[in-house]
């Protein structure tokens, strides 16, 4: 039965043939755009660190003035933390894990034969960074806490960046020198990027940028190396790091059960209480708020308005493309009354033109979905031609390949579904008499 | 005509109708709030930066060994870019309008102003503002083109030399824009008055403003109206990241940006001439603006697509009642109705249809922008973009019906007295 059915819905759609074509057309084009839009949505939301994300959290603490007013010009400063803040929790040790982070770029020249000096971006972190984040490692390890204290000129480099100071030589245990000064290699690690590079500094790049290199915290003040991002909010001396008015450290902490995170929100809260009896905080300690990783992302809209407004836009198109179809197929459907009353004289039940009619909907659906997918790739292909940081993420991966299709095929089947139900309720006795 | 045989009609597809209806009625919502958002990205990139685009050319050079003082490389730089042929002027300077990146700091008009900002703790005071802060070397206001409407350019004995790493300061005269001369003086005389920026100006120490520009934009656009509010600094940036600008005949831009970075880049040992930021400042204008030119294009196919589907579903309908209606079709003319009649019959039930979609829609558009004001700061839609919405949706109608219409009104009254 089913083949039959196929075959009369082919010949129906082949008789209206125009009909037919502009309604795979205008399918075909919804869904396209809606799949391009949605994929882009898609690549942006995904979780950086899938399995660990949900242990991880950003405190936040605010040390700004009560009246310090934030104005149209650069990020909120108290995004970040300062330094005697960052130092204060790290050294409590009351998550399972901590790092305070931060930002860099420094020169480094690769050995190949005529090798220019290049600017390479790093992070500047705390010993736990590596564990934490599940950095994996291909050689030799972390350095150690008494490195941490001591100030040790070490450095963890990635694959990339090894093959390119060292070539094809072991790196660990060699000297990489990066920003005029000389690191011991203590480790190597596959290159690694977690998308969006959660633990940067919201003024980043998070799509594109990636770290080839992890020095101390300690050695880059010790060293005094540049940072990417700082902000200052005090009159004087607003130029030092270590300054309690200057923010520039990200702080992530890994905190394994509820309780603990309770104990952790508890500890931040009499951090900031204690600080404000010092006269260091201006601002009630109820200000303190600790951010899941997903929530961190949220809150920082990491996805611009551009890309959801888009998304909205190209869904908005798919909805009227569907109510245009349902319409459409509504009049072709009742167009065939005299057929359908034969069929249903000749002892067709009402089920049976249903899923007649509902299989034609599936086909022209069908259709639409190839004609979707097309188009999808091309726009993808268009979102990679953009400058913009996310831009060369936009693939669709096999979930949102098959995602597609399912959206084209269900679309239509529902769209189909109104007109179906509609046209096997034709009367056939009056149609029959007017033959 | 009688409306009521038209109604009537129209009240037996309940179902298609309103389903046709609906179709309008989102589609006008969404078109409405398409063409306000195209319009809102056009006034943006049709900002005026005030320098003389078509001649300009920038060449972004990295040195990362440039010792001490970077500036007398650069200067000796500038020296060899002049020389190039075809290359009227040339200049340093810290940033352009437009270039993405952003250096402003506090700027007030008078002592009074800089105690009301430090009492506040924050700038925004009446008689302060936040201009964009561009710090440029000899030549620099002729280079860029700027077109001065009061005072006079800067005097050789103005320019400074910047220090390296450090922000500009020490320089005695200044240039403002004329926005932010507004902004700080009201109507009152600018020439010679005190600006009291950065860390200079909050020891009490002031510039004398030496000229007004008409127009200088910021570096990154802020959201707001303050983008034309800029001054320039009389000191040569010591930085090891320089701009050279040059400016030449636009017909001669290519060549001697080519001929910039092929002098450039060999000069010093360890140099980068930054491939991507050395092109012509037109090029740079619309690399900036290529976010808002590919929404304006994607709003525009979006708004297109949608218009094509929309009267694809208007035409597909209207031809199936033609053809449904072919009988009593056939009647009407036989018992009298012109081809005129039929015509109108149809393009009337469009109207109506139309027309009610469109109310519908209106509210719809208003309800897309109430919730597109809230979730994006997108200013509200003004209400003249619902007419609009109105006429584009009635003419598309009227179009998509125009042919089933001619057909219905083909109709020959010979087929009235056929059987179906």
């Amino acid at each position: 039965m089913l083949s039959y059915y196929l075959q009369l819905a082919q010949r129906s759609l082949r008789r209206s043939w125009i009909l037919s074509g502009l309604m795979v057309l205008a399918i075909g084009l919804g869904i396209g755009a809606s799949m391009t839009m949605l994929t882009v949505l898609h690549v942006m939301n995904g979780d950086p660190l899938p399995g660990r994300s949900a242990e991880l959290y950003r405190p936040y603490l605010n040390p700004l003035p009560v009246d310090f007013k934030h104005g149209n010009f650069g990020p909120d400063p108290s995004i970040n933390l300062t330094w005697p803040d960052a130092m204060a929790l790290l050294k409590s040790h009351k998550g399972v894990r901590q790092a305070a982070i931060a930002g860099g770029s420094l020169d480094a020249r690769s050995t190949a034969p005529g090798g220019r000096l290049q600017t390479i971006d790093g992070r500047y972190v705390t010993r736990d960074f590596f564990a934490m984040f599940e950095v994996p490692f291909l050689h030799g390890q972390a350095w150690s806490q008494t490195e941490d204290e001591q100030r040790a000129r070490v450095v963890v480099v990635t694959q990339s960046l090894a093959r390119q100071l060292f070539g094809d030589e072991a790196a660990v245990g060699q000297s990489a020198r990066l920003g005029g000064h000389d690191f011991r290699v203590v480790g190597v690690v596959a290159d690694w990027h977690p998308r969006p590079l959660f633990y940067a500094d919201t003024q980043e790049r998070h799509f594109s940028a990636a770290d080839n290199f992890f020095l101390p915290l300690s050695t880059a003040a010790d060293l005094k190396l540049g940072v990417h991002t700082t902000s200052g909010w005090g009159k004087d001396d607003a130029t030092s790091l270590t300054s309690p008015t200057v923010s520039w450290l990200q702080f992530w902490v890994q905190l394994q059960s509820p309780a603990q995170v309770a104990g952790y929100q508890q500890f931040l809260f009499d951090y900031a209480a204690e600080q404000k009896s010092l006269g260091r905080f201006e601002r009630p300690p109820s200000n303190v708020k600790l951010y899941g990783l997903m929530a961190w992302l949220d809150h920082q809209r990491l996805v611009p308005g551009d890309v959801q407004l888009q998304a909205w836009l190209a869904l908005g198109f798919l909805f009227v493309s569907m109510l245009n179809i349902v319409a459409l197929l509504l009049a072709k459907f009742l167009r065939r009354g005299a057929e359908i009353s034969v069929r249903r004289a000749l002892g067709a039940r009402r089920n049976d033109i249903f899923v007649q009619l509902g299989i034609e909907s599936a086909l022209i659906g069908v259709a639409g979905g190839l004609l979707g997918l097309a188009v999808a790739q091309i726009g993808l292909w268009s979102v990679r031609q953009r400058p913009d940081d996310y831009a060369h993420l936009a693939q669709m991966d096999l979930s949102m390949l098959l995602g597609t299709f399912v959206l084209a095929v269900a679309a239509s089947v529902l769209a189909g579904l109104l007109p179906a139900w509609r046209a096997c309720r034709i009367a056939p006795a009056l149609q029959l008499k007017t033959l | 005509m009688s409306w009521h045989p038209m109604l009537s009609s129209l009240r037996r597809h309940k179902l298609t109708v309103t389903l046709l209806l609906l179709q309008v009625a989102f589609t006008c919502a969404i078109l409405c709030n398409a063409i306000f958002l195209i319009d809102q990205r056009l006034r943006r990139i049709a900002v005026i930066s005030g320098l003389d685009e078509k001649s300009l050319s920038v060449v972004a050079v990295v040195d990362r060994q440039a010792g001490e003082n970077p500036l007398s490389v650069h200067q000796a730089d500038l020296a060899a870019l002049r020389a190039i042929p075809g290359v009227l002027s040339a200049a340093i300077v810290s940033d352009l309008p437009l270039s993405g990146d952003q250096t402003s700091s506090g700027a007030c008009g008078s002592l009074e102003a800089v105690d009301a900002a430090m009492r506040a703790n924050s700038i925004e005071v009446h008689g302060c503002a936040v201009p964009e802060e561009y710090a440029g070397g000899v030549d620099v206001l002729r280079t860029l083109g700027l077109k001065l409407v009061a005072g006079r350019d800067f005097r050789a004995d103005e320019y400074l030399s910047g220090k390296p790493g450090q922000a500009v300061s020490g320089a005695s005269a200044v240039i403002v824009s004329q926005m932010l001369a507004r902004r700080l003086f009201g109507e009152a005389q600018v020439i010679g008055q005190s600006l009291y920026t950065g860390d200079d100006g909050f020891h009490g120490k002031g510039v004398r403003i030496v000229g007004v520009v008409e127009h200088l934009a910021r570096g990154n656009l802020l959201k707001g109206e303050d983008n034309d509010e800029a001054i320039v600094l009389p000191v040569a940036p010591a930085d090891t990241n320089v701009n050279f600008i040059l400016r030449s005949r636009p017909e001669d831009r290519a060549r001697v940006l080519k001929a910039a970075i092929d002098l450039l880049g060999p000069r010093v040992p360890e140099r980068e001439v930054a491939a991507a930021s050395s092109r012509t400042y037109a090029q740079m204008r619309s690399d900036y603006f290529r976010h808002d030119t590919t929404m304006i294009g994607l709003l525009l196919v979006s708004a297109l697509g949608l218009l094509f589907v929309t009267a694809l579903g208007i035409a597909g309908l209207a031809s199936f009642w033609v053809q449904q209606r072919r009988r009593s079709i056939g009647i009407r003319r036989a018992i009298g109705a012109r081809h005129g009649d039929i015509l109108r019959y149809f393009q009337t039930e469009n109207f109506l249809i139309v027309g009610a979609g469109i109310v519908l829609g209106m509210v719809l558009a208003l309800a897309l922008s109430l919730a597109l004001m809230h979730e994006y700061e997108v200013p509200r839609l003004p209400l003249f973009y619902l007419p609009i919405g109105a006429v584009a949706m009635w003419l598309l109608g009227q179009l998509a019906v125009l042919g089933p219409a001619r057909r219905a009104a083909a109709v020959p009254p010979v087929v009235a007295t056929r059987s179906a």
